[in-house]
């Protein structure tokens, strides 16, 4: 494959050489020297058209570590607000003889469109886009959730909270069940989109229910703007229903962990006590992403373009 | 005046026969006529002679978006799609809510000939959904507006609706609705289903347009008035206007050519392209809305050709605008969708593409049958060519054609417009 | 190329010539470095780790004490990484003691252009700075492109260009042995550069 867009795009052979890829690559943490020459000579452009320091520099790291050339082009604002579309972004990147983009957008899509547009040549890596996906995010958690659980295969992971608008939650349900696991979603039935038919996961309304059955939970970020537009009344009555404190963590089974994309609402989603328990592998996974994006990039853009356009997903 | 004689075309496909114009009617219909001296030969064996297409829902962009298509641009590419009469949305800038700018519209299209243009009234001062327009000034203007439409926007304030309704009463007006709930439709970008919970497209779901269909059928029967349903897109849409027109309700209602044949499934690209108000819904959508066309629930076909320039389209799906074209597309995708499939005649597709939106914006000399004294408002089609779709070939100023690459049956072979050729050879005559 | 030319390989060395030279090269690299103590074994992958298991087996048999033995992956440091497409890594496996002031002996099956070794060596450079580094290959087959050699050779093979070298190993191949054929002309096959023949068998992933 060419591009990362969605977690969906991903066989399970393609998922596992990812996971694998990355599992070498947190090695090199260890190594005095943190730096890989797999990428030299080429040139990594993230394009951010949101602000997100974490992602960015994740990925900016990870570049680094391959020996890239890394540019960091902040376009904030889009075509709407009067600022350079994403068209001539794309062709200005082209002239720069970007090989790889990696790109966070507030339009759902947008990545597939500088995939497909013809405007660039380069692989794009979808580093969130919209409410619609967030694959490298979906890699770090299998990744860091395989670390502790061991293979995915038949394991029940418990996605809770905002998935009607989260990016994390379609892209970890996707690779989820590719890598074999049972995943179910959990919230409040306005914040699931109407219809879930195509998902391949299960649904419940009910929190207390399902974390008995789960080996892993992942806690999603609610936005307190929500509560504005009527998808639930307070933060009080949704951290009641929804939050994981550590009442609920005692109904996980021994072994389960609990995780959290970042950032976090301490007290809404997830209370201080559970996030630093433990059971919390919340800071593992920023590690782990640094690995991940490793992966990705090295597997995307180390070999010949001539090559890898014959593969291309 | 030239004479021309189409021969051996198929009336309203049904029996063959020559038709005779001249001096701007039809002067013979029949096998074996005598010819005029000088008169001009027009093949039309294995063709189709229809009624002059009528459009209730073009957007022409002028007054104020010239780049995306001007009056001249948006009749020759009407007469391109066999249109020899087409009713303009008041979303232009400044908006048609007064009746100099209606008065400026109508004038420009009877300047650039290729099709009548019959400007539409906005119902709200400047489309605001705040203050009714001078709609009686529009109605007794040059223009003689009948329908008006705040199209784009919703007429949501029930109370307002109603006012509309009841105040055009005075000169038989007709308000066309375009049923948006706004509340239900905050950001949305696709139909609501399981495809926008996959893509991450905020989801526009279809009682937002039916729970205001419903309500204006309501309205409107309680104060007895003329009420069109813009656009209709929905499966539930069809069975409340099917039901409402059981009981006896007044209601018309309209689909696009591009409900009846395009699904959400294309959004998968993410092309800005298929982006359009009211968005493509799902395959058993298009299934009703054909069903409904073709019983009479919905009473027209209307083209909501809404042309926009390329930056515009050529960006993000969230930043691109809303619409698509369709004139030129029209009456092919409506052979495809609705002849081929053998759920409509073509007396059938006269009825809905010309008598009837004729009849609903009330202009005389349009939607009139083929008949000897009729005005020579005249379409010929070949149902027999399939032609690919080539945006760059539009006789519109803009590209956003839903049907790019698509291959599509019949061509538009020649337009009269009151006896005179707009599109002969299935080229504009000038 | 027509089916017809596929070439039978040939048994070059067996399971018992290959276990012999085996054994030499422990005795030749205790003897080299005045026993195990400053020696770790880093085999490269595939095979070169199998060999570096099996030369370890021998050392702790003849000294009683095992040698610090573990696996390098060159992929990342080859010169030929951005003419292919992306593979699929292997296993890099420091010993706990690190390289730091050792004698770092790199085990492969064939010596071929030696770029392999060369992306070796900067991997080491990358890990540690050892005290020396030595080569141990079991076979060499000549053609070298850059001014590397083996200190210990198992069988030196005199080949053509157009023949293939393949080093079985019965924990990855079920049995010993090193065959020799001529190659079989792929229209896969990079003509430009020509590396060691065991890698060829590993560029299956394409990514």
């Amino acid at each position: 494959m060419r591009h990362l867009l969605s977690a969906g795009d991903l066989s399970r052979d393609e998922a596992n050489l990812i996971l694998d890829t990355a599992e070498e690559m947190r090695s090199l943490a260890d190594r005095p020297i943190k730096k890989l020459p797999a990428l030299r000579g080429r040139t990594v452009v993230n394009l951010f058209f949101e602000d997100s320091t974490r992602t960015r520099i994740s990925f900016e790291a990870a570049a680094k570590r391959l020996s890239a050339d890394v540019i960091n082009f902040s376009a904030k604002g889009s075509s709407v607000s009067k600022g350079e579309s994403l068209k001539d972004t794309a062709l200005t990147l082209q002239a720069m003889g970007a090989d790889g983009v990696v790109c966070r957008h507030g339009s759902s899509g947008a990545p597939h469109l500088l995939a497909t547009s013809g405007w660039m040549t380069g692989s794009v890596v979808n580093a969130g886009d919209g409410t619609h996906e967030h694959p490298t995010q979906a890699l770090l958690d299998a990744f860091t959730m395989r670390r502790h659980l061991g293979s995915l295969d038949g394991r029940r992971i418990t996605i809770v909270g905002d998935v009607l608008h989260s990016r994390v939650a379609r892209s970890n349900v996707l690779l989820l069940a590719t890598l074999g696991a049972e995943v179910t979603v959990v919230a409040p039935p306005t914040l699931l989109p109407v219809d879930m038919s195509g998902w391949p996961c299960a649904t419940s309304y009910d929190l207390d229910a399902t974390l008995p059955k789960s080996d892993a939970v992942m806690m999603l970020r609610v936005q307190r703007e929500r509560m504005g537009e009527a998808f639930f009344p307070s933060a009080r009555e949704y951290t009641r229903r929804y939050g994981l404190d550590v009442h609920r963590m005692a109904q996980l089974p021994d072994e389960a962990i609990v995780l959290h994309p970042g950032p976090m609402n301490r007290g809404m989603e997830i209370s201080a006590e559970v996030a630093d328990s433990t059971r919390s592998v919340i800071v593992e996974q920023v590690t782990n992403g640094v690995a991940i994006r490793m992966a990705v990039l090295y597997l995307l853009l180390s070999g010949s373009n001539e090559t890898s356009e014959e593969s291309q997903a | 005046m030239t004479a021309y004689l189409i021969t051996g075309a198929s009336i309203v496909g049904e029996g063959v026969a020559d038709l005779l114009i001249d001096n701007g009617e039809i002067v013979a219909i029949g096998n074996d006529l005598d010819r005029p001296e000088d008169v001009e030969i027009v093949d039309g064996n294995g063709k189709i002679a229809l009624p002059g297409l009528v459009d209730l829902h073009t957007h022409l962009r002028e007054p104020g978006r010239e780049d995306a298509e001007t009056v001249l641009t948006g009749t020759r590419a009407a007469a391109m799609g066999g249109f020899t009469a087409v009713f303009a949305m008041a979303n232009t800038d400044p908006v048609a809510d007064t009746a100099g700018v209606v008065e400026q519209v109508w004038r420009l299209g009877r300047e650039a000939g290729y099709a009548d243009v019959y400007p539409i009234g906005a119902v709200t001062v400047g489309r605001q959904g705040t203050q009714l327009a001078e709609l009686g000034a529009m109605a007794d203007s040059a223009a003689r507006v009948r329908v008006f439409s705040d199209d784009g926007d919703c007429v949501w304030d029930a109370a307002l609706m109603r006012r509309a309704l009841e105040y055009v009463k005075a000169f038989g007006g007709v308000i066309a609705q375009h049923a948006q709930e706004p509340r239900l439709t905050q950001g949305a970008q696709m139909n609501e289903g399981a495809l926008s919970g996959v893509l991450g497209l905020t989801g526009w779901p279809s009682v937002a347009e039916e729970s205001i269909i419903a309500r204006d059928i309501l309205l409107n029967a309680h104060v007895g008035s003329k009420l069109h349903i813009c656009h209709l897109s929905t499966k539930g849409s069809v069975e409340i206007v099917r039901a409402a027109k059981k009981r006896g309700l007044e209601v018309t209602a309209e689909v696009t050519p591009h409900h009846l044949l395009l699904t959400e499934d294309l959004l998968t690209s993410y092309n800005p392209v298929f982006k359009v108000n009211p968005p493509l819904r799902t395959k058993a959508d298009v299934e009703a809305v054909r069903e409904g066309l073709a019983d009479g629930t919905i009473d027209i076909v209307a083209t909501d050709h809404a042309p926009h320039p390329v930056e515009d389209k050529d960006c993000e799906w969230s930043a691109a605008a809303f619409g698509m074209t369709g004139l030129e597309t029209a009456l092919s995708v409506v052979q495809h969708a609705m002849i081929d499939t053998k759920l409509m005649t073509w007396a059938d597709l006269a009825d809905r593409m010309s008598y009837r939106p004729a009849a609903i914006g009330q202009i005389g000399e349009h939607g009139r049958p083929l008949e000897v004294g009729a005005p020579a408002n005249v379409t010929l089609v070949d149902p027999g060519v399939e032609r690919t779709v080539v945006p760059g070939e539009s006789a519109s100023l803009s590209r956003n054609t839903p049907f790019d690459g698509m291959k599509l049956p019949g061509q538009v072979v020649a337009t009269f417009l009151r006896g005179t050729p707009t599109v002969l050879d299935g080229k504009l005559t000038r | 190329m027509s089916p017809a030319s596929v070439p039978v390989p040939r048994t070059v060395l067996d399971a018992s010539d290959i276990s012999r030279a085996l054994t030499r090269i422990a005795h030749e690299i205790l003897e080299r470095n005045r026993g195990a103590d400053p020696v770790v074994l880093l085999g490269i992958p595939t095979r070169g780790v199998g060999l570096a298991t099996r030369i370890s087996e021998r050392i702790a048999a003849v000294e009683g004490q095992s040698v610090p033995t573990g696996s390098l992956d060159v992929t990342m440091y080859r010169d030929d990484i951005g003419l292919k497409p992306a593979r699929a890594l292997e296993h890099t496996d420091i010993p706990p003691g690190g390289i730091d002031g050792k004698v770092v002996v790199l085990v492969d099956d064939v010596l071929f252009s030696g770029r392999t070794i060369r992306a070796a060596l900067d991997a080491i450079g990358d890990i540690g700075r050892p005290k020396a580094v030595q080569l141990a290959v079991l076979v060499d087959r000549g053609h070298r492109e850059l001014p590397i050699r083996a200190d210990y050779v198992g069988k030196n093979l005199p080949t053509s260009l157009v023949e293939r070298v393949t080093v079985h190993l019965t924990e990855y191949d079920g049995a010993d042995a090193v065959l020799i054929a001529d190659k079989t002309p792929l229209a896969s096959e990079q003509p430009r550069v020509r590396t060691n023949d065991s890698s060829d068998a590993r560029d299956g992933v394409r990514f």
